[in-house]
């Protein structure tokens, strides 16, 4: 495990002050190789979105250590964890959060923009990443025209056209029915099987839980259990069209 | 980036057309109303020059009385005489020409039609020093200005207003109880420094108004053209000087004449003017300001609406800088283009309105630019505080926020 993508090392949170004083995180020990699925599972309220918020770079802990590639992240400023987040993470999330009364195709081109590619270059890449989450077709259609699955399903779009190294979900399933659920799975699953993206999901359901090759589970803002999950659930059908392409 | 930047803003700007347009809809009036207030104020400004070089270049109005209003003589000083005219003009050195002159209303009958008009009496000087020309026919003969002849010379108003279609030469004018043959029309000038046309009235020579209109050899005013370039100071002094030995004043006594320089007049009131344009140049501008803060308000709406997309930009790796920029620039695209239609209105309207109020449309580059780059500039002042609310946001609260 010494050439760990992720470590957190007695990583602790705390909002607030006084009487208002909370331990969100209390001493998390973590390691995470590339090219793992992990499920992270556990209560509302114990700690898992300020976990995930820490693992993507978007806040920093309190106390304790958080290594990235071998970057000490707890040091960096705020515009060098952007830096990291655009080089190397992509994010989808529970309230999908794409660009109302923009097409898909621009959704899935905007964390390019802040790479600095050409357009001709955002244009095939979303395309592309489009195509392999099954919307090949559905560039031109805004949010609103969308279903929900849908909808999901360019965000993670979205997350994977700059073909991150990780992959932050927090309950991507958690405003989707069972089917369009499983659908999203099984493109989360074809992303780390397939093009070896490490993926960090937050989820409640046990059958999503299922698809993850690793299960953490969070209790009261500690880590409770670390199980793998040597039989991950397999595809059933192509939920989604044959070919999942690399983005 | 800053090429992807402008494109995001344009991009926004795009998605959100009708708050876009009411968000810059203060720049556009400000923008329109300071360029056409200018615009129309500059032409007035040459509306006035204009208006009162077609005076005369260069002409004293010497006149009767001590203060000159912009009517007749004053009353109770004495009037002058023919031979005042002749001594100014062989006396004093920079004196191009002097026409007596004097007037007297009459109804003017010819053609069946019958007109109520001014009846000027003056000689051919008269047409040097008030910058008159013909339009048709000849002037005086020395001997008809001599011996007060029957000859008429109209203006284009009388002319018009009596024979119509037609030139009106060699027809006979009745002017009271005597009847003259038109000789010459006066080419058009237009309206006067005061709103009065000039167009409206008959020449004839001195003699024959004095004989057979006034029944007095009385001259209302004096019209003394200075060479070019005579020093109209010293002029004015020795003409007054003058004056004062003609009309035998004592040491003591006030001046009962004055003199008025157009050149003087054309100055006074072209300033009045300037101060007036910017006057409301400047009430105008405050619009543009009153703008500006519309903006800053519906930019503050905007980025707390846009609040989550903020947090999605920021969560996908956008730098503080960036969104400044995408905010700011926004900002700043949406005022320039307040700009750019305000250009545009007030080309339209101050073109427009310069016609109804029969002043020149000058455009002005200067004023048009400089409200260009102003709007700018507002929208970098105003864009700048919800632009830096927007980049300071921490991604997890934006996100969210609902
Ligand atoms: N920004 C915040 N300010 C104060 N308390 C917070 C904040 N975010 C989370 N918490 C608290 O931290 C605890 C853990 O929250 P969270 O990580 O969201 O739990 P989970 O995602 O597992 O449901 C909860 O008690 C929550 O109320
Ligand atoms: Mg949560």
């Amino acid at each position: 495990m010494s050439e760990a993508l992720i470590r957190l090392r007695g990583v602790t949170k705390k909002y607030g002050t006084g009487q208002a004083e909370l331990m969100a995180l209390k001493g998390i020990d973590l390691d995470v190789a590339a090219g793992e699925f992990v499920a992270i599972m556990g209560p509302s309220g114990s700690g898992k979105s300020t976990a995930m918020n820490i693992l993507g770079c978007l806040d920093t802990p309190t106390a304790g250590q958080y290594l990235f590639h071998g970057a000490h992240v707890e040091a960096l400023s705020r515009d060098q964890r952007a830096r990291l987040r655009r080089r190397y993470l992509g994010f989808v999330f529970q309230g999908f959060n794409l660009l109302a009364r923009t097409s898909a195709q621009e959704n899935v081109e905007l964390p390019l923009l802040y790479r600095g590619e050409s357009a001709t270059v955002r244009h095939a890449a979303a395309s592309r990443a489009l195509q392999s989450v099954g919307l090949g077709g559905w560039e031109h259609h805004t949010p609103g025209e969308l279903s929900g699955g849908q909808q999901q399903r360019v965000a993670i779009a979205r997350a994977i056209v700059t073909e991150p190294a990780v992959v932050l979900a927090d309950e991507p399933t958690g405003n989707l029915d069972t089917q369009r659920s499983e659908e999203i799975m099984e493109l989360l699953r074809a992303l780390n099987v397939d093009h070896g993206i490490t993926v960090l999901m937050v989820t409640h359901e046990h059958d999503m839980a299922a698809y993850a090759r690793r299960v953490v589970h969070f209790v009261d803002g500690r880590i409770e259990s670390d199980v793998p999950n040597p039989h991950p659930a397999a595809p059933r059908a192509p939920a989604v069209p044959a070919q999942v392409q690399a983005p | 980036m800053l090429l992807s930047t402008l494109f995001l803003a344009l991009r926004s700007i795009r998605r959100n057309l009708l708050r876009s347009f009411l968000t810059i809809l203060g720049i556009v009036i400000g923008v329109s109303a300071v360029i056409t207030m200018v615009t129309l104020g500059n032409g007035a400004t040459l509306a006035v020059q204009m208006q009162i070089s077609s005076l005369g270049t260069n002409l004293l109005m010497v006149r009767p009385g001590q203060r000159q209003g912009p009517g007749g003589p004053g009353g109770g000083a004495p009037s002058f005489k023919e031979a005042d005219a002749d001594a100014i003009l062989s006396q004093i050195g920079g004196v191009a020409a002097v026409a007596p002159e004097a007037r007297a209303g009459a109804t003017v009958i010819g053609n069946g039609r019958n007109w109520s008009t001014s009846v000027t009496g003056s000689n051919d000087t008269w047409f040097v020093t008030g910058n008159w020309k013909l339009a048709s026919g000849r002037e005086f003969t020395d001997e008809e200005t001599q011996s007060g002849a029957a000859v008429c010379i109209v203006g284009e108003t009388v002319r018009r207003e009596i024979y119509g279609g037609t030139r009106g030469l060699g027809e006979q004018l009745r002017i009271k109880q005597f009847s003259c043959e038109v000789i010459g029309v006066l080419a058009s000038k237009g309206q006067g420094a005061m709103g009065n046309d000039q167009d409206d009235t008959v020449l004839v020579p001195l003699r024959t108004l004095q004989r057979r209109v006034t029944g007095n050899l009385r001259v209302n005013s004096l019209l003394v053209s200075m060479q070019d370039g005579s020093d109209s100071t010293r002029l004015k002094a020795a003409l007054r000087d003058l004056l004062r030995e003609r009309r035998k004043l004592a040491a003591g006594d006030d001046d009962n004449f004055n003199i008025l320089d157009t050149q003087q007049l054309a100055d006074t009131l072209s300033g009045t003017t300037k101060v007036m344009t910017t006057l409301l140049g400047a009430v105008a501008a405050v619009s543009l300001l009153v703008g500006g803060i519309g903006i800053m308000n519906i930019m503050l709406v905007s980025v707390t609406e846009r609040t989550r997309e903020i947090g999605l930009r920021l969560a996908i790796g956008a730098l503080e800088r960036e969104v400044l920029m995408q905010f700011l620039i926004e900002a700043v695209t949406l005022a320039a283009l307040g700009g750019l239609i305000g250009i545009g209105i007030a080309t339209v309207a101050s073109f427009a309105l310069a016609k109804v109020m029969g002043v020149p449309y000058l455009f002005d580059p200067t004023i048009n630019m400089l409200s260009f780059v102003f709007s700018a500039c507002i929208g970098v002042v105003f864009g700048y505080f919800p632009a830096r609310r927007a980049a300071r946001m921490d991604p997890i609260e934006a996100l969210r926020h609902e």
